[in-house]
């Protein structure tokens, strides 16, 4: 009976493409999702509320890295230049016209997604670590640039003038963390819903085939460059969205911070540390190496500034040695063990 | 002819590989290719499929010239290449990967169709298709390529060394899709390097020897020829 083809067939053809997550699952993600929604209750504190709002922003800024990275296979070297862009697109229209930041947050990503274009189209039809130079040297370049703009206050930067009459309208709350703690959870959690659906289309398949069998894609008729610039578009708008965020948040425009290589490289660490390639691995390293940097702020001082970084690079080392598929990978293994052991 | 190669010229940077090789498969028709390690096969099917650049030499697919046309463009008309070492997409199912040979609109449209047919080629797929691609076998893998190769309908299907590495009782299996591939009026070009045994499945040969045309004829002269002799024992 088993060996059935007709029933072979029929059980075939019910299957769905992408079978439906377990059970536990689902409840695990509803509880995560209640305490992330009760916690500014529970915690109140502003130390407490502001690590949250850098974790959930550190998430989205590697998560639009692991897009890039973790999808079509590409690594950047210079994604802050789109944090950065997205930061200055919405703040400078907000100082010098009084455009709504959230006007300013779509232009900023457009921008990104035009640079992302601009940058990918040249770089991503060569092989190799090219599109990697590139972007670290333009990254860089970009960085210089702003330095040097008069009209955005140059390496003094601009300040965003303080608006308090419409708090939504000015994205500006001040001494109130709460109303940035939700925006920066719903802001993350739309960012992986995007990516968790991108993963199911039929895009996201074609952008994981010309990651792992870029030859095997273009013979099927995937056009492999071409889906690279896209998700390359899409990761930078994504990361210009975390720009204008911080920018409010923080309500000063700082060149050196806000391009700095730090920045690209500390999503790249995120994401390669949770496991890149995964949905959840940008989330997991954000919310294992922010805190890391804010205690050891605290800890440490002014002297500790690069106490943080040191201790990143060990744990990069860890994981190249022990965990190159990230930190998420030890979990998946156990439960692809257990689902073994049941079949 | 549906598939016409003449005179093809092919170096990687300055360092050429391929000199005037010149092939053609007719509709319907099983062609081996044939070669030693590093005679140059693989580069040839590579060009035809659009991988590599063509250095020199012209070649037509269905009456066009598909010599300056990029490499996407080349599985809608009718092309379709199996790599070597098949080359599935790893962290996706064997379904995933099926769907993925249905690319440009005609495929698209017959889908669903095409996705039973392989299931009735292969029926391991079929029990497999949840399954992602990398915890298949390799006789697994090498027909979730060719299943994913014919997803796209094609006219001809080029393979690059199918048998590797398989057991004698898979090769049997593969051997047995192949014939059934044909009877549906596919043509097929295959990359071999058992020369007994690919050319009891195909009807003629090509044996390439250090990037240069040695021999090609149908397979019962090619099988007693002298030169196949030479280039395969030695001597």
């Amino acid at each position: 009976m088993a060996d059935d083809p007709t029933l072979k067939l029929e059980a075939a053809r019910a299957q769905p493409l992408w079978p439906r997550p377990p059970a536990w699952a689902v409840a695990l993600g509803l509880a995560a999702g209640g305490f992330l929604i009760a916690y500014p209750a529970i915690f109140p504190s502003p130390f407490s509320l502001h690590l949250m709002i850098m974790i959930f922003l550190y998430a989205l800024m590697a998560q639009s890295w692991n897009v890039m990275a973790g999808l079509s296979g590409q690594i950047s070297l210079g994604h802050a230049m789109f944090f950065g862009i997205g930061a200055y697109a919405a703040s400078v229209l907000f100082a010098k016209y009084g455009v709504s930041p959230w006007i300013g947050l779509l232009v900023g990503m457009a921008i990104s997604a035009l640079a992302a274009a601009a940058v990918g189209l040249p770089t991503l039809r060569l092989k190799g670590h090219y599109f990697a130079i590139a972007t670290l040297l333009i990254g860089s370049g970009v960085q210089i640039v702003f330095s040097r703009w008069e009209w955005v206050g140059a390496a003094s930067g601009l300040y965003i003038p303080i608006e308090r009459t419409s708090p939504w309208l000015s994205f500006q709350f001040h001494g109130a963390k709460t109303p940035y703690y939700f925006l920066a959870l719903g802001a993350a959690a739309l960012g992986y819903l995007l990516v968790w659906h991108l993963r199911r289309t039929r895009f996201g398949f074609r952008l994981q085939a010309v990651r792992d069998e870029p030859e095997a894609a273009a013979s099927l008729g995937v056009a492999v460059s071409g889906h690279k610039v896209l998700a390359f578009m899409l990761s930078g708008a994504m990361m210009s969205a975390a720009g204008t965020f911080y920018a409010q948040y923080v309500l000063v425009l700082d060149p050196e911070r806000l391009f700095s290589l730090d920045i690209s490289i500390l999503v790249l660490l995120m994401t390669v540390l949770g496991g890149s390639g995964t949905l959840w691995g940008p989330a997991l390293g954000a919310a294992i190496l922010v805190p890391l940097s804010e205690y050891s702020r605290i800890w440490f001082g002014g002297t500790g500034r690069t106490v943080d970084l040191i201790v990143y690079g060990i744990l990069i080392v860890l994981i190249c040695m022990f965990r190159p598929r990230g930190l998420l990978s030890l979990i998946e293994d156990r439960l692809r063990r257990r689902e073994g052991e049941r079949a | 002819m549906l598939l016409e190669v003449r005179g093809l010229d092919v170096a990687y940077g300055d360092f050429q590989v391929v000199w005037d090789v010149s092939i053609a498969v007719a509709a319907g028709e099983a062609v081996a290719l044939l070669g030693p390690n590093g005679s140059g096969k693989s580069t040839v099917v590579n060009t035809i499929s659009g991988l590599v650049p063509v250095q020199a030499g012209e070649i037509r697919f269905d009456d066009q010239n598909l010599t300056e046309r990029p490499t996407h463009h080349r599985a809608g008309l009718g092309l379709a290449h199996v790599l070597e070492r098949r080359r599935v997409f790893p962290h996706l199912t064997v379904r995933q990967n099926l769907m993925l040979g249905a690319w440009h609109p005609a495929a698209k449209a017959a889908r669903a169709r095409s996705l039973e047919r392989m299931f009735a080629l292969f029926p391991r797929l079929a029990e497999r298709q949840g399954q992602v691609a990398r915890t298949l076998s390799g006789g697994e893998q090498q027909m979730l390529a060719l299943g994913r190769g014919l997803m796209g309908l094609p006219r001809l299907l080029m393979v690059d060394e199918p048998f590797l590495g398989l057991a004698p009782q898979v090769i049997g299996q593969m051997r047995a899709v192949f014939e059934a591939i044909r009877r549906e009026g596919i043509a097929i070009l295959f990359i071999e390097q058992n020369v007994r045994l690919a050319l009891s499945i195909a009807s003629r040969g090509y044996i390439l020897e250090s990037g240069r045309m040695a021999i090609a004829g149908p397979a019962k002269d090619l099988i007693d020829s002298p030169v196949t002799r030479r280039i395969f024992l030695g001597g």
